[in-house]
C-alpha cells in the first residue's frame, strides 16, 4: 500500500517536503519566520493568488490553461470601482458584481475555446492583453480608490486568532474545491476530460459545456480575487496582479498537477502556494529585488515540469 | 535514374526475414516468422485481424525492431534503426493512410527532407521535374505544384510510391494499401504494381480481400495468431484453401447464433444524411436482433454509428430509440434513451489509459450512481466488478491501470462499462479488432447473449466470418449509402464483398 | 498554397492602405515626415524579432520570452558599450546577437529535448531572463549619454562607408538591416531544407518524424532563431533609444511580436504562413501605432487593441482553415 500511496501522491509528497525544507531554511535565516503573527501577516499577500490557483488547478487538470486570470482580476477591479465612483453603485453591490463580471469575462474565454474550437493557450494570451488593455483604457495610469468601507478586509481577524478573513475564505474555498474535484461527478468529468477529451466525449461526458463552465469558474475566482486585492491595497489599478499568473501556474504545477492534464490535487496546489510564498518572503527579507524573485519563480516552474517529466518517463508512461 | 547497385535478377531474394518474433509488453504478436521477398514478385501476407501481418510489415519497413530474428538484404544481414534507415537501404513502406503534409505541394511531399539543391539552395524547378518523372514511371499524372490537401487516398499513396522510387527502393511493402480504395483505384494500383514488378522490385502486399490477392499477387503467405501457417504460389491454391489457413476452422461455425427472439423495433433510423460522409441512411434494428453493417473502409459505417450516438451532427434525418426521438442530440441524451457505443479505436476513444479498471468500468454509469452530485465510489467499484466478472476479464485487481491489460481484456472492460447503463441499443464498431482469437470467441459469445436477452445490436465489422456468424441481417454500405441487404440465409462472403466493392459477383469469384 | 498566401498578403496591403487613408482623412498631419520616420524606426525592431517567432509558431510552438531576450541582450549590449567602448558597435552587436542565440538555445533545449511544453518553458524564462537583466545591470539604467555616439548614429545612418550613397542615406539604416533580415528569412524558409523541414514539422508532426526529419533539431533551431531575432532586436533597441532601463526594456514586447506573426498569416495550428506576410503585418502594426497617436488616441488603448486584433486574427484563421478543410472534403 505504501508504494501505491507513493506512486499516486508522489508529487504532492515532494511538495510538502520542499515546503518543510524551505520553511526550515528560512526560519533558520530569519527568526521572524517562527513568529505566528508575522507569518499570518505575510500570508495576506498570497490569498488572491491562492484563490486563482484553486480554479487554475481545475483548468490545468482539464488539459487547458488560462493566462488571462490576472487580467480579469484587474479589469473587474477597474469596472467595479468605476461603477461606484462614476455611476453611484452602492459599494456593497461590488461584492456581488465582481464575481459575476469575472464570470462573464471567463465565459467569453470558454465560448471561444469550446464553441470556437480554439486552443486555450492562444485565446487566453489574446484576452490577457485585451482585458488588461480595457482596464488600462478605463483607469489610465491612475489609481482609483476603493470605497473606504470595503478596504482592509485582511485586517479583520477571527477573534482570538491571527486568521484573517481572506485566509478563512481561502480555506473554505479550498475545502470546497477539493470536495468538488475528488468527490463530485463534475470533478471526475474534468479529470476525464484532461486525460482524454475524445474518450470522455464518447462516454457521454458533455465536454463542451464543461469547458465553458471551467473558464467561467476561472473568471469568477478572478472576480473574488479582485475584491480581496482591492480591499488589501485600497485602490484599483490596471496593472494589478500583472505577472501573478506565473506564480499561480507555478503553484499548480509544483503542487503535482500534470501540465498535460489528467492529474492534480488541491492539497498539492495549496502546499506549493505556501512554498512559493515562503520562498518569496524569504527572498524579500534577504533583500532580493522583485525582478530577481520573478526569475526564481520562473526557475521553480521549469524545474517542477522537468522533474515531473523525468519521473513520468521512469514510470514508463 | 541510374542506380549504382546492380539490378536484381528476377526471382532473386532481395529481403528476407528469418525467425522473427515480436512482443508488445507481455503480449507476443509474432512467433518464429520467416518470409522472403523476391525480385519481380508480389508476395501477399494474409491473415485475419490481429494475425500479425501489419506488425510484420512494420518490422520489414523498419518501424519496429523484432525481439528475435534477423533481416537480410541481398543475403547480407542488416538491422534497421528506423523507417529512414530502411528507406536509405531501399526498403519503402507504403501506408494505408499515407502520411502527407497537407499544405505542401505534391512535389515537396515526395522529396521532403531531401529536396534537390543547386549551389546550396533548393532547386524547385528540378524538384517539380523529378516529381513528374517518378509519377510518370508509375503511370500517374498529378499537378505537382498543387497542395496535397484534398487529394484522395489513392493519389496520396502514389505520392508515397513516387517517393519510394526516388529513393531507389528495391523493396516495397504495401500495408493494407487497398483498404480505403474504390475498385477503380484498386485496378490502377494493380497496373502500377505490374510495372514495378517488371522492373524487378520485390513487393510485399498486406491485405485481406481475396479477390485482390488472387488478381494481384504471385505468392501467398498466411499468418494466423502470430504464426505462419502456410506459404504457396497463387497458381497452386484457391480461395477456400487460403480461407481455411486464415481461420483455421470452418468459417461458419465460430459461434452458435441460435434462433433469434425478435421483439419490437428498438432502433429506427430514417434518411440520415451527413455530407460528404453518408446520405439517406435508413435502417431498423429490432430488439433481440443482430444487424451487421459491412463495407470497405471509408464507406461511412463508423460515421453512421457516430451520428446515431450523437457524436456528430447530421444534415438531416431522424433517429428514434424505442419511440424516443433523438434530434440534434449529444451522446448524453443518446445514453439516456438507451443507446451505447463501443468505439472502433479503443486507445483513443474507448478507454482512459492511465486510469484504473474500475474507474474505466464505471465511467458511464458514474453520474447515475451519484447522490446529489457526489460520487459513490463504493457502488461504482461493485458495479464495475460485476461487469468484469461477467465478461471474465483477466486482471490482477481492479485498481490496475487499464493500459496494462491486453487488447481483448480492455475491450471487455469497455463493453462491460456500457452494459452497466442497461442499454436497449448496442452499437459496436469493430468489436474484435486487435483481439486474440480466444478473447474474440468470448466477445462473440457475449454479443449473442446480449441479443438473446433483448438488446438490439448494430455491429460494424470488417471481419467477414464474424459478420456472417453473428448477423441476422447484413447491410452493406458503399460510398456512404446502403447498397445491399442480405438475410442470414442468403448472406455469403462473396456476395458481401461484391456489394461492398461494387464489383459483380462474377468478378469476385473469378 | 501560393494562392492562400496571396490572399493574406493582399488583405494586409488593403488594410494598410485603408488605415492610412482613414488616418490621413481624419488628420492630414499623419503623412508628415516625422511620422513616417517614426514608423520606419519602430517597425524594424518588431520585424526582426517577428521573423524568428515565425519559425517557432509554424512548428506549433510559442515563445513568450522574446521580450525578455530583447531586454537582456539589449541591456548587455548597452552595458558593454558603456564600460568597454573599445568593443565598437560591431563587436557589441555580435555579442548581443550571440547572447540571444544562447538564450533561445536554452528555450529550445528544454522544449525539444526535455519535452517541456513551450508555454511553460518560455513563461519561466520570461521571468528568468528579466531577472538576469536586473542582476546584470545592477538595477540601474544605462543612459544614452553614456553610450558611444556611433551606436545611436548607426541605426540612423549606418556605417560610414555607405553614408555617402544618396538613396540609402535618406532612409534610416535600421530599415535596411531589417529588410535584409526579412529577405534572408524568406530565402531561408523557401530555399533551405531546414526551412522546409520547419513547415513539414508544423504541418504534420507524426509524418515528419516518420519521414526522417530530425524533429528535435528542427524544433531546437527554431527557438535559437527566435532568440537571435530577439537578441538582434535588443541591439537595435539600444541603438535606437540609447537609454536602456532594466524593467522597461522589452516589457510586453512578446505580445506585439506574436500578434504580428499571427496577423501576418502564420496559423497557430502550424504549417502555414511566411516571411512576406509577417513583414507586411509589422508594417501594418507600425502604421496603426502612429495612426493612433496622431489621432490623439492615448497609447493606453494600445494593449487592448493588440489583444483584440490578435483575437480576431485567431478566430478568422480558424474559420478560414475550417472552410479550407471542408472544401477539401475532409470531415470538419
Amino acid at each position: 500500500m505504501i508504494t501505491r500511496i507513493r506512486s499516486r501522491f508522489g508529487p504532492e509528497i515532494v511538495a510538502v517536503v520542499l515546503l518543510l525544507l524551505a520553511f526550515g531554511f528560512s526560519a533558520f535565516r530569519e527568526p521572524r519566520f517562527l513568529d505566528a503573527e508575522y507569518l499570518f501577516d505575510r500570508s495576506t499577500l498570497y490569498m488572491e493568488a491562492g484563490i486563482l490557483a484553486l480554479s487554475m488547478t481545475f483548468v490545468i487538470i482539464a488539459g487547458h490553461i488560462d493566462l488571462s486570470v490576472t487580467s480579469i482580476l484587474a479589469l473587474v477591479g477597474a469596472i467595479c470601482t468605476t461603477l461606484v465612483s462614476k455611476y453611484g453603485l452602492p459599494p456593497v453591490a461590488m461584492i456581488i458584481i465582481a464575481p459575476v463580471v469575472g464570470g462573464a469575462l471567463g465565459a467569453l474565454n470558454g465560448l471561444l475555446v469550446s464553441k470556437g474550437k480554439l486552443p486555450s493557450l492562444v485565446v487566453t494570451l489574446a484576452t490577457m492583453a485585451l482585458f488588461r488593455g480595457v482596464a488600462q483604457i478605463l483607469l489610465g495610469d491612475h489609481s482609483l480608490p476603493m470605497p473606504k468601507e470595503l478596504v482592509g478586509i485582511h485586517k479583520i481577524q477571527l477573534p482570538g486568532t491571527y486568521f484573517h478573513v481572506p485566509m478563512v475564505l481561502l480555506t473554505i474555498l479550498a475545502v470546497v474545491a477539493a470536495g468538488v474535484l475528488h468527490r463530485t461527478v463534475w470533478g471526475r468529468w474534468v479529470t476525464a476530460l484532461g486525460t482524454n477529451a475524445e474518450a470522455a466525449r464518447h462516454a457521454g461526458i458533455p465536454t463542451g459545456k464543461i469547458l465553458i463552465q471551467l473558464f467561467t469558474l476561472s473568471g469568477v475566482a478572478a472576480g473574488i480575487g479582485s475584491m480581496l486585492m482591492l480591499s488589501r491595497l485600497g485602490v484599483a489599478r490596471f496593472d494589478h496582479a500583472r505577472g501573478l499568473e506565473l506564480d499561480v501556474i507555478t503553484a499548480v504545477v509544483l503542487g503535482g498537477a500534470s501540465i498535460f492534464g489528467g492529474r492534480g490535487t488541491i492539497v498539492g496546489t495549496i502546499t506549493a502556494l505556501g512554498l512559493v510564498g515562503v520562498v518569496q518572503t524569504g527572498m524579500g527579507v534577504a533583500g532580493v529585488k522583485a525582478e530577481v524573485q520573478v526569475a526564481v519563480i520562473g526557475l521553480l516552474l521549469i524545474v517542477s515540469v522537468l522533474f515531473s517529466n523525468f519521473t513520468a518517463r521512469k514510470r514508463g508512461r | 535514374m541510374t542506380s549504382a547497385a546492380v539490378s536484381p535478377v528476377s526471382g532473386e531474394v532481395i529481403l528476407s526475414a528469418s525467425h522473427i518474433s515480436m512482443r508488445f509488453g507481455p503480449v507476443e504478436v509474432l512467433a518464429d516468422i520467416s518470409v522472403e521477398l523476391r525480385a519481380g514478385e508480389v508476395h501477399a501476407l494474409l491473415g485475419e485481424n490481429g494475425a500479425g501481418k501489419s506488425t510484420l510489415a512494420k518490422i520489414l519497413g523498419g518501424v519496429y525492431k523484432p525481439v528475435a530474428g534477423k533481416l537480410a538484404l541481398l543475403g547480407n544481414e542488416i538491422t534497421l534503426s528506423g523507417p529512414r534507415d530502411a528507406a536509405a537501404k531501399g526498403i519503402a513502406l507504403i501506408h494505408q493512410e499515407p502520411l502527407t503534409f497537407p499544405d505542401l505541394s505534391v512535389a515537396e511531399n515526395i522529396f521532403i527532407g531531401r529536396q534537390p539543391t543547386k549551389a546550396g539552395r533548393i532547386d524547385w524547378a528540378k524538384m517539380r521535374q523529378d516529381a513528374e518523372k517518378y509519377l510518370a514511371a508509375l503511370g500517374v499524372t498529378l499537378d505537382v505544384s498543387a497542395p496535397v490537401r484534398g487529394l484522395s487516398v489513392a493519389d496520396r499513396q502514389m505520392i508515397e510510391l513516387a517517393s519510394a522510387l526516388s529513393l531507389n527502393a528495391k523493396v516495397l511493402i504495401l500495408d493494407e494499401t487497398t483498404a480505403s480504395l474504390t475498385p477503380g483505384e484498386v485496378k490502377k494500383l494493380s497496373a502500377v504494381l505490374d510495372r514495378l514488378k517488371a522492373e524487378g522490385k520485390a513487393i510485399a502486399f498486406i491485405g485481406h480481400r481475396m479477390e485482390e490477392i488472387f488478381s494481384i499477387c504471385d505468392r501467398i503467405s498466411v499468418l494466423r495468431d502470430g504464426l505462419k501457417v502456410g506459404e504457396t504460389l497463387r497458381t497452386e491454391t484457391n480461395v477456400d484453401a487460403i480461407l481455411r489457413w486464415m481461420v483455421g476452422r470452418d468459417v461458419h461455425h465460430l459461434v452458435e447464433r441460435g434462433e433469434p427472439k425478435l421483439g419490437d423495433v428498438a432502433l429506427d433510423v430514417n434518411g440520415l444524411t451527413r455530407k460528404p460522409r453518408f446520405a439517406d441512411i435508413s435502417l431498423s434494428v429490432k430488439a433481440g436482433e443482430i444487424v451487421g453493417l459491412a463495407g470497405l473502409v471509408g464507406a461511412g459505417r463508423t460515421d453512421v454509428l457516430r451520428a446515431i450516438f450523437g457524436l456528430d451532427t447530421v444534415d438531416s434525418g431522424l433517429v428514434a430509440v424505442v419511440g424516443t426521438k433523438l434530434v440534434h442530440h449529444d451522446p448524453a441524451r443518446a445514453m439516456e434513451a438507451g443507446v451505447a457505443l463501443v468505439p472502433e479505436d479503443r486507445q483513443q476513444h474507448g478507454v482512459l489509459m492511465p486510469q484504473s479498471i474500475w474507474e474505466n468500468g464505471s465511467l458511464a454509469i458514474m453520474p447515475r450512481l451519484a447522490k446529489l452530485g457526489l460520487v459513490d465510489d463504493k457502488t461504482a467499484r461493485q458495479k464495475s466488478a460485476e461487469g468484469t466478472q461477467r465478461l471474465a476479464v483477466k486482471m490482477r485487481d481492479d485498481e490496475q491501470a487499464i493500459r496494462e491489460l491486453s487488447g481483448g481484456n480492455q475491450q471487455k472492460v469497455v463493453i462491460g462499462k456500457w452494459l452497466l447503463t442497461n442499454p436497449k441499443v448496442l452499437l459496436l464498431d469493430e468489436p474484435t479488432r486487435g483481439i486474440d482469437v480466444g478473447a474474440k470467441a468470448e466477445v462473440h459469445r457475449v454479443i449473442v447473449e446480449l441479443a438473446q436477452s433483448g438488446l438490439a445490436v448494430l455491429m460494424v465489422s470488417s471481419d467477414l466470418p464474424e459478420v456472417l456468424a453473428l448477423s441476422d441481417r447484413v447491410l452493406v454500405m458503399r460510398g456512404g449509402q446502403i447498397v445491399s441487404t442480405f438475410d442470414r440465409k442468403d448472406a455469403t462472403a462473396e456476395g458481401i464483398i461484391a456489394a461492398a466493392s461494387g464489383a459483380t459477383l462474377a468478378e469476385v469469384t473469378a | 498554397m501560393k494562392k492562400l498566401l496571396a490572399r493574406r498578403e493582399l488583405s494586409l496591403v488593403l488594410a494598410i492602405i485603408l488605415i492610412v487613408g482613414v488616418a490621413i482623412a481624419l488628420q492630414p498631419r499623419f503623412a508628415s515626415e516625422q511620422n513616417i520616420r517614426s514608423i520606419l524606426l519602430w517597425v524594424p525592431l518588431l520585424a526582426v524579432a517577428a521573423m524568428g517567432q515565425t519559425a517557432v509558431i509554424i512548428t506549433r510552438g510559442i515563445d513568450v520570452s522574446v521580450g525578455s531576450i530583447l531586454g537582456l541582450a539589449g541591456m548587455t549590449t548597452a552595458i558593454l558599450l558603456r564600460d568597454y567602448p573599445q568593443l565598437g558597435v560591431g563587436g557589441a552587436a555580435v555579442i548581443g546577437i550571440g547572447l540571444g542565440a544562447l538564450l533561445g538555445a536554452i528555450n529550445g533545449g528544454m522544449i525539444a529535448f526535455a519535452k517541456v511544453p513551450p508555454i511553460v518553458a518560455t513563461l519561466g524564462t520570461l521571468g528568468i531572463y528579466r531577472g538576469l537583466t536586473f542582476i546584470v545591470s545592477g538595477g540601474r539604467q544605462v543612459d544614452d549619454y553614456q553610450l558611444p555616439k556611433d551606436l545611436m548614429n548607426w541605426s540612423l545612418e549606418g556605417p560610414a562607408l555607405l553614408s555617402k550613397v544618396p538613396f540609402i542615406n535618406s532612409i534610416p539604416w535600421v530599415v535596411w538591416i531589417a529588410l535584409l533580415v526579412m529577405i534572408l528569412s524568406h530565402l531561408g524558409m523557401t530555399y533551405t531544407r531546414y526551412g522546409r523541414d520547419v513547415y513539414a514539422l508544423g504541418g504534420n508532426p507524426d509524418a515528419a518524424a516518420l519521414r526522417g526529419i530530425p524533429v528535435n533539431f528542427v524544433t531546437f533551431m527554431a527557438y535559437v532563431l527566435c532568440g537571435i531575432g530577439g537578441g538582434f532586436a535588443g541591439v537595435l533597441y539600444a541603438s535606437r533609444y540609447g537609454t536602456v532601463n532594466p524593467s522597461g526594456i522589452g516589457n510586453g514586447f512578446e505580445l506585439q511580436v506574436i500578434a504580428a506573426v499571427v496577423i501576418g498569416g502564420v496559423s497557430v495550428f502550424g504549417g502555414t504562413g511566411g516571411a512576406p506576410g509577417v513583414a507586411l503585418s509589422c508594417l501594418l502594426l507600425g502604421v496603426v501605432n502612429v495612426a493612433l497617436s496622431v489621432l490623439a488616441i492615448a497609447d493606453t488603448w494600445q494593449m487592448a487593441i493588440y489583444g483584440l486584433v490578435l483575437l480576431v486574427a485567431i478566430v478568422a484563421d480558424e474559420r478560414f482553415a475550417r472552410s479550407a478543410r471542408k472544401r477539401a472534403g475532409e470531415a470538419v
